[in-house]
C-alpha cells in the first residue's frame, strides 16, 4: 500500500467527522490501520448524511407500507401504483449547507441530485417542487441567498426540462445563517420497468457513465454533517458545480439504455459519489466489487484514489450491465456524447477492493461499510408542552380590513410569483395547475389521469409542539391534495433539524417523527422515501424544526380538478369545519405583533379525514366550483386569496363575538369552498349526513372584499399589497 | 403533409411541439437527430425550444454548427416552411437564416408566464387563422429573448412587414410595460423576406387545449398545417 499518505491522527479523524470511538470500531472491523483511501471511504459512508446514524432508529417507526406502495424507503426514490400498470416515482432531498455557502450551485445541484434519483429508477421526471426557507428579510445575506437559490433552482430545472408545479418559500430569523433548500421530483414509469440498485451475478461488468470525475465536492457529505461556524465560507470548494446539459443527456441516455435490457443494477453518484454507489450496489446484492480507478474518466490530472472515491462531481452513474449487451450500451452513451468506462467487476468475495496504478489501495468488507455503520440512540428530552394561548391577550386590530391588507402583504403571506415566474411551469404540456394553487396538478401524459403535488410544513408549530407540528405538516398536505380533488396516495419527508447531539434538538426530532408517523398512518399516506438533514445550526443556534412533507395524490380524471380562485359572481361561499378559536402560533400574531406564542392548533386526524374526504367527493361530484384549505392566516387570508386570484369580490359574515379571532384563527381540518346558489342546500344536506360541519358564510359579488359590519377593501388593493412585497424587496 | 422536428442535445420542448402538431394535424411528426446530415422530405421543419448545448457560448450558437444545419440552410433556400420557437428562434438567428440576435432578458432573470401578443398580419402562412390586430394569449419561457437588431435591420423588418408578433397589453398596445424582455419594438416574432420562415420566442405549443387554460396557440398550427397540407 502507498507510502506517501497522510498519517491518520486524531486531528485528521476529527476533520473527517468521525468520533474517536468510531475510528476504534474501524480498527476492530478490519483488524489493522486503514489506508488513507480506506479511511476516506469509511468517513464518507459513516457520516450522518449517508449513514443516518442518529435518525435510523426513529425512521424505522414511520409507516412505509400500503396497498399502492411498490417500493418504500431504501432505494433512490419511492414507487407508488397509479393504476393501469403505471407508477409515480418520487422523493425529496435537501441541499441546505451547500446552498448557503454558494446559493446558485448549491440549489442547482440539489435539483440535479433529486432528478437523478428519479430517473435512476427508470422514471422520466414530470414534476418538480421546492421548499425554501430563508432568514429575516433584513438580514444581510438573505437577499443574496434567495436570489441565488431561486436562480439556481430555475437554471437547472428549466434547462433539464421539468415543470416546477409547486413549492413554498418562507422567512424566519432562525434560518439567518442556515437556509433550507429541499427539492422534490416525481417521475413516471411502468410498474414492470422499475430499476433498482441491487447488483446480481458474479463477474458482471461495473460501468461508469456520464460526466468525468473532478475534485469538486470532495468531502461534501461530511460538510453536510457538521454545524456551520464563522469559517464556513472557506468550505466553498466542497460545493459541486452543476451542469444540467450533461444531466439532460445522462437522463436520455439512461432511459434509452434501460430499454435495451442491458441494465442489471443502477445507482447514481450523489453524496460520497463512487464510494456510496459502489458499496450500495454490492452490499444490497451480497456481492463484492473490484474497482480499477485507472479506468475512471478524470477531469483533472493526478487525482489520488482518495479524491476519486470521495469526489461529488455531478451527473454521474454507476451500473452493473449484462456483459453481452455491452456494445449496445456503449453506443447509446457515445450517441449522447457521454463517458462510458468499464471500471470494475462484481465478485463473490464480499470485499470492496480498489486498485490504482497496479496497487490495491483499499480492501474492505463491503457489507460492514454500510450495515455496520454506527447507529445511535441519542439521548433526547421531550419538548415541554406550551400552554394554550389565552385569547384575551390577542389584540383586535383597529380596523379589520386594514389588518387584512397588512397581513396579505407581509413577508410570509405575500405572493411568491416573483419566485415561480423564474421556473418553467408548463414545459411538457401537461400542467393543469401551476404554482399558486393548493396543489400543483399535471396530466399523466397520454391518459386522462392527473397527479397532484404539494409540499408543506409550519415550523413555528413544530417548535412549540413537535408532535402536533409533525401531524400538522402531513394534515396540511392531505388538505391541499383534497382541495384539488385528488386522492392522497403517499408522502416523502425531508427532515431538517439542528444538532442531534443536543438532547432538546433530538427531542424535537423524535416528537416530529412521532407526529408525522401518526398522521401518515391515520390518513393512509405512507412515507415512501425521504431524507434527513441534521446539524442545521450556526454558531450554536438551531433552525426551527422543519419536517417538510411532500405528498402526491391521484385524480382518475384530471378535468375534475378545481382551483382555489372564485369562479363566478353570485355563487355562495361555504365554510367547512366551522369557525376557529386557535390563535397560538398564528400568523396574525407572528407577523403583525411579533409574537410567536402559545400552543399551535391541535390536529384531530379523524376530523381531517372526514372533512377532507367530504370535500374531495363533492369536487368529484361536481358540486364544488372552487376550494381552498385554511392554513396560515386563517379564514380571512384564505378568502382574500380566492378573491385576489379571481379579481372577484365578496361579502362574508363573521360571528359577532371576537370577529378578529374567527377571521385569523388557524384551526385545522377546515376549507373554504364555493358552489352555485342552487346546489348550496344539497351540499349542506350532504355535509350534515356525513357529519361534517358546513355553513354558508357569504356571497361572491362585486370587486370588493366586504365583511359585514367591518367595512370593505377593494380586491385590487389586496392584490397590490399581495403582489408587491417580494418584487419590491428584491429590487432594493 | 409531413412535419420534421429537429432535436439537438439539450432540446427539451420537442414533445410539446410534437403534441401540438399531432393535435392539430392528426399526424405524427418525424423526429430528426442533429447528427443526421439530411432532413427527410418534409413540408414543415420545426426547431423546438430548449437549451441546446446547455446554452453554452451563446444560446443556439453551438447547435447552429450541428451537422444537420447544412441541410437546413439548403431547405431554407428551397423555400421549405420553417418554424423556430424559443431556442429554435435563437438557432435560426445564429445560422443567419433570420436576422437579429436574442440577448439576455432586460430583467436578467428567466421568465415563464403568460403574455399577450398582437398579431401584426393575417395574410401569412403562419397567421392566416388569426385576425390582424388580434390580441392573443401566449406563454413565454426563456432567459434570452431580448430581440436586438441594428437600426437598419430593424427598419427593414418593419418596412417589409416582417414582424408578425409583438408583446402588447390587453388593449393591444405595444407598450414599454408589456415588453417583458426588452426586445426592440416589442418584437416577439419575425419572418424571412419570402415569408416562409418564422422565428418567435413565445410558445404557442403550450396553449393548444383546455388543459392549458386556452386555445390561442392553435391558430398558428392551424394556419401552417392547412397551408402545407
Amino acid at each position: 500500500m502507498s507510502k506517501n499518505e497522510p498519517q491518520i491522527t486524531p486531528e485528521l479523524i476529527a476533520a473527517h467527522g468521525l468520533k474517536p470511538e468510531e475510528y476504534d470500531h474501524i480498527l476492530e472491523l478490519i483488524g489493522r490501520e486503514p489506508t488513507f483511501t480506506e479511511f476516506g471511504i469509511f468517513s464518507a459512508m459513516w457520516n450522518e448524511h449517508c449513514s443516518y446514524k442518529s435518525s435510523k432508529k426513529w425512521l424505522r417507526t414511520l409507516p412505509t407500507k400500503g396497498p399502492r406502495v411498490l417500493q418504500g424507503p431504501g432505494e433512490n426514490a419511492g414507487v407508488v401504483d397509479i393504476d393501469d400498470g403505471q407508477t409515480v416515482v418520487f422523493k425529496m432531498e435537501s441541499h441546505n449547507h451547500p446552498s448557503y455557502i454558494e446559493p446558485y450551485q448549491g440549489a442547482a445541484t440539489g435539483v440535479g441530485g433529486i432528478l437523478r434519483d428519479v430517473f435512476t429508477m427508470g422514471a422520466r421526471p414530470v414534476a418538480a417542487m421546492n421548499s425554501l426557507r430563508f432568514g429575516e428579510p433584513d438580514h444581510e445575506r438573505t437577499r443574496h441567498v434567495l436570489s441565488g437559490v431561486v436562480a439556481g433552482v430555475g437554471g437547472y430545472g428549466n434547462s433539464f426540462g421539468v415543470p416546477t408545479v409547486g413549492g413554498e418559500v418562507s422567512f424566519h430569523a432562525s434560518y439567518n445563517g442556515n437556509c433550507l433548500v429541499n427539492a422534490f421530483a416525481a417521475g413516471l414509469a411502468d410498474a414492470d420497468k422499475i430499476f433498482l440498485s441491487e447488483a446480481k451475478g458474479v463477474g458482471m461488468p461495473v460501468v461508469y457513465l456520464g460526466a468525468k470525475t473532478g475534485r469538486d465536492g470532495v468531502g461534501g457529505a461530511t460538510m453536510a454533517s457538521a454545524e456551520f461556524d464563522d469559517d464556513s465560507e472557506e468550505k466553498r470548494p466542497t460545493v459541486q458545480v452543476g451542469d444540467p446539459f450533461s444531466e439532460k443527456r445522462l437522463m436520455e441516455a439512461t432511459l434509452e439504455l434501460m430499454k435495451t435490457g442491458a441494465v442489471i443494477a443502477i445507482q447514481d453518484m450523489g453524496a460520497a459519489g463512487l464510494t456510496c454507489s459502489a458499496v450500495e450496489m454490492g452490499a444490497k446484492g451480497n456481492l463484492g466489487i473490484d474497482l480499477d480507478l485507472d479506468k475512471v474518466p478524470n477531469r483533472e490530472e493526478n487525482m489520488t484514489p482518495y479524491e476519486m472515491m470521495l469526489s461529488e462531481s455531478q451527473e454521474r452513474m454507476l451500473m452493473v450491465l449484462h456483459p453481452e449487451k455491452r456494445e449496445a450500451a456503449e453506443a447509446v452513451f457515445r450517441k449522447w456524447e457521454l463517458d462510458f468506462a468499464e471500471c470494475g467487476l462484481t465478485t463473490d468475495t464480499l470485499r470492496f477492493r480498489i486498485f490504482h496504478q497496479g496497487e490495491m489501495v483499499a480492501d474492505l468488507p463491503i457489507k460492514e461499510l454500510g450495515d455496520e455503520a454506527p447507529e445511535y440512540d441519542r439521548p433526547w428530552v421531550e419538548t415541554p408542552k406550551t400552554p394554550k394561548l389565552d385569547n384575551a391577550t390577542v389584540d383586535a386590530p383597529k380596523n379589520l380590513m386594514d389588518s387584512l391588507v397588512a397581513l396579505i402583504g407581509s413577508k410570509n403571506l405575500c405572493s411568491r410569483r416573483w419566485v415561480w415566474e423564474q421556473y418553467d411551469t408548463m414545459i411538457q404540456g401537461n400542467t393543469k395547475q401551476r404554482p399558486g394553487g393548493d396543489a400543483g396538478v399535471i396530466r399523466v401524459d397520454g391518459t386522462k389521469k392527473g397527479l397532484a403535488f404539494t409540499v408543506d410544513v409550519t415550523p413555528r408549530y413544530c417548535k412549540a409542539d413537535p408532535f402536533e407540528g409533525g401531524k400538522q405538516a402531513v394534515a396540511e398536505s392531505w388538505r391541499n391534495l383534497n382541495a384539488v380533488g385528488a386522492e392522497p396516495l403517499a408522502t416523502t419527508d425531508n427532515l431538517n433539524f439542528g444538532n442531534p447531539e443536543k438532547p432538546e434538538i433530538m427531542g424535537q426530532f423524535v416528537g416530529c417523527i412521532k407526529g408525522v408517523g401518526a398522521a401518515c398512518e391515520a390518513l393512509d399516506m405512507p412515507i415512501v422515501s425521504g431524507n434527513v438533514s441534521l446539524y442545521n445550526e450556526t454558531s450554536g443556534e438551531a433552525i426551527l424544526p422543519t419536517p417538510a412533507i411532500g405528498a402526491v395524490g391521484l385524480l382518475p380524471d384530471v378535468d375534475v380538478a378545481i382551483g382555489n380562485a372564485f369562479v363566478a359572481e353570485h355563487e355562495v361561499i361555504v365554510l367547512i369545519g366551522g369557525h376557529g378559536t386557535q390563535m397560538g402560533q398564528s400568523t396574525y400574531l407572528a407577523e403583525l405583533f411579533g409574537r410567536e406564542e402559545g400552543a399551535p392548533p391541535p390536529v384531530d386526524l379523524e376530523l381531517e379525514k372526514k372533512n377532507g374526504t367530504f370535500v374531495r367527493e363533492a369536487i368529484r361530484a361536481g358540486t364544488i366550483t372552487a376550494a381552498h384549505d385554511i392554513s396560515d392566516g386563517g379564514l380571512g387570508i384564505t378568502v382574500a386569496e380566492m378573491a385576489i386570484r379571481s379579481g372577484l369580490g365578496c361579502t362574508i359574515e363573521l360571528p359577532a363575538q371576537d370577529p378578529h379571532i374567527a377571521f385569523y384563527a388557524e384551526d385545522q381540518a377546515r376549507y373554504v369552498v364555493t358552489c352555485c346558489k342552487d346546489t348550496a342546500n344539497a351540499l349542506l344536506a350532504q355535509a350534515e349526513k356525513a357529519g361534517v360541519q358546513a355553513g354558508v358564510i357569504g356571497l361572491i359579488e362585486g370587486d370588493k372584499f366586504s365583511v359585514a359590519g367591518h367595512g370593505s377593501v377593494a380586491v385590487s388593493s389586496l392584490s397590490e399589497a399581495h403582489e408587491n412585497w417580494l418584487p419590491a424587496y428584491m429590487a432594493q | 403533409m409531413k412535419t420534421a422536428i429537429l432535436v439537438f442535445p439539450g432540446t427539451n420542448r420537442e414533445h410539446d411541439m410534437a403534441a401540438a402538431v399531432r393535435s392539430v394535424s392528426g399526424k405524427d411528426p418525424m423526429m430528426v437527430w442533429h447528427a443526421e446530415t439530411e432532413i427527410p422530405e418534409a413540408d414543415l421543419i420545426i426547431l423546438p425550444g430548449g437549451f441546446s448545448y446547455g446554452d453554452y457560448l451563446r444560446s443556439g450558437a453551438i447547435a447552429a454548427r450541428s451537422p444537420i444545419v447544412a441541410d437546413l440552410l439548403e431547405k431554407a433556400k428551397q423555400g421549405v416552411r420553417i418554424l423556430g420557437v424559443c431556442n429554435g428562434f435563437q438557432i435560426l438567428t445564429e445560422t443567419g437564416i433570420l436576422p437579429g440576435a436574442l440577448m439576455r432578458n432586460a430583467g436578467l432573470t428567466f421568465i415563464c408566464k403568460e403574455t399577450k401578443l398582437r398579431v401584426e398580419r393575417d395574410d401569412t402562412i403562419f397567421t392566416s387563422s388569426y385576425k390582424k390586430g388580434q390580441v392573443m394569449r401566449c406563454p413565454v419561457a426563456h432567459h434570452d429573448g431580448n430581440f436586438f437588431a441594428d437600426d437598419d435591420t430593424l427598419k427593414m423588418l418593419e418596412d417589409e412587414g416582417r414582424v408578425l408578433f409583438r408583446y402588447c397589453d390587453a388593449a393591444g398596445e405595444a407598450s414599454a410595460e408589456a415588453n417583458i424582455n426588452g426586445s426592440r419594438n416589442n418584437i416577439a416574432g419575425i419572418m424571412n423576406a419570402r415569408g416562409t420562415i418564422l422565428g418567435m420566442m413565445p410558445h404557442p405549443e403550450n396553449l393548444i387545449e383546455d388543459l392549458h387554460g386556452g386555445l390561442d396557440g392553435r391558430g398558428l398550427f392551424e394556419s401552417l398545417l392547412e397551408k402545407v397540407a
